[in-house]
């Protein structure tokens, strides 16, 4: 069966709607099938509707993603509270500790991210893993890091990704490979994606489900969460009315 | 002595300039060189063998037990010739005529 390739981090300035499209378009000839656009948690719907349409006509799925920063739990779970209904992928940018535990131990947040550039703050160990491996979080790796840093800076994150990358096996969290892109020449193909992957020890089966079945499981489940049929995990309405 | 297995890559350079083959080797070996180091990179075997500057493309050869460590060189390509760039693989093969055969499919 051929795989279905996506990104769950494509960065499209929706103001700028001609550039999003190339960048759409790019990544649907690159070999995407979905993409996940972060979009700011107050986007109007107009915007929404804008994104599938230019989606739509590049012959792409879409996923609304909302990046979180919160400074504390409490802001956390509160930001959940408000924006996990609205959107179909939610990301944590984990900038403390205590953000980071709370988020790995929620099932509502679908991915973990850490700045990539303050090594301090990566705080994907083991027990943020072990949390995160009984909730529904993943792990989520950018490689525009990687691109665009050089020297130390990138020998530093390379070195953090191997340790992460291997703890999150250990524990079974899902990892899930994004570009975290904003211009074209950075965008790769998926199997490129899969590549520099191997620069941290994800070995090749391990990189392409990274960037196919992981990604898009996150949002298959998320998208029958918010169909209005769902009731709770495993149960849905099937058929309403008088006859049932 | 036992014959070193090939494989040759068929290349899409991405790039608002025109790289001449030169800018181009330098790119790839610079790339191999930053990742590998020059004893990765000497293992490699690299050479161009075909470069087509009206299409961008380019076609390059490297031993078939080091075409990881080249995909990913490749793929960590972001500048060629001083201007922003990308270097897809469009196809990989054994031999010269079966890759131009993939391309034109």
């Amino acid at each position: 069966m051929k795989r279905s390739f996506a990104d769950l981090h494509l960065r499209l300035s929706l103001k700028d709607s001609a550039t999003a499209s190339r960048l759409i378009n790019k990544a649907t000839a690159l070999g995407y099938r979905l993409i996940a656009v972060p979009l700011p948690p107050e986007t109007r719907e107009d915007e929404e509707v804008k994104l599938q349409r230019i989606c739509k006509e590049a012959k792409i799925d879409v996923a609304p993603r909302v990046d979180i920063k919160p400074k504390t739990h409490e802001d956390l779970t509160h930001q959940l509270r408000r924006l996990r209904r609205k959107f179909e992928v939610v990301c944590v940018s984990c900038e403390n500790k205590e953000v980071a535990r709370q988020a790995a131990k929620d099932h509502r947040v679908d991915l973990l991210n850490f700045p990539a550039v303050d090594f301090r703050k990566r705080f994907f160990d083991r027990a943020e893993a072990e949390l995160a491996s009984k909730s529904l979080a993943a792990l989520e790796i950018d490689v525009k890091p990687l691109l665009v840093l050089e020297g130390s800076a990138r020998v530093r994150l390379l070195s953090s990704l191997r340790r992460e990358t291997a703890i999150a096996r250990e524990f079974h969290v899902p990892i899930v490979v994004s570009s975290g892109v904003a211009t074209e020449t950075l965008l790769r193909k998926p199997r490129e994606l899969a590549a520099l992957t191997s620069l941290f020890g994800l070995d090749e089966t391990s990189a392409l489900r990274a960037i196919s079945q992981n990604p898009a499981s996150i949002v298959k489940r998320n998208r029958q969460k918010l169909s209005p049929k769902f009731v709770a995990p495993g149960i849905r309405v099937i058929k309403e009315g008088k006859d049932c | 002595m036992k014959r070193a297995k090939r494989r040759y890559l068929a290349l899409q350079i991405d790039s608002d300039g025109a790289p001449t083959p030169r800018e181009f080797v330098d790119a790839v070996w610079s790339a191999v060189t930053k990742l590998y180091g020059e004893y990765g990179a000497s293992l490699t075997n690299l050479a161009l063998v075909d470069y087509n500057a009206e299409k961008k493309m380019a076609v390059i050869r490297t031993a078939l037990a080091t075409m990881d460590i080249v995909r990913t060189a490749l793929s960590s390509i972001t500048f060629l010739a001083g201007k922003e760039a990308a270097v897809h693989v469009l196809a990989v093969s054994g031999t010269v005529k079966s890759l131009y055969g993939k391309i034109r499919q």
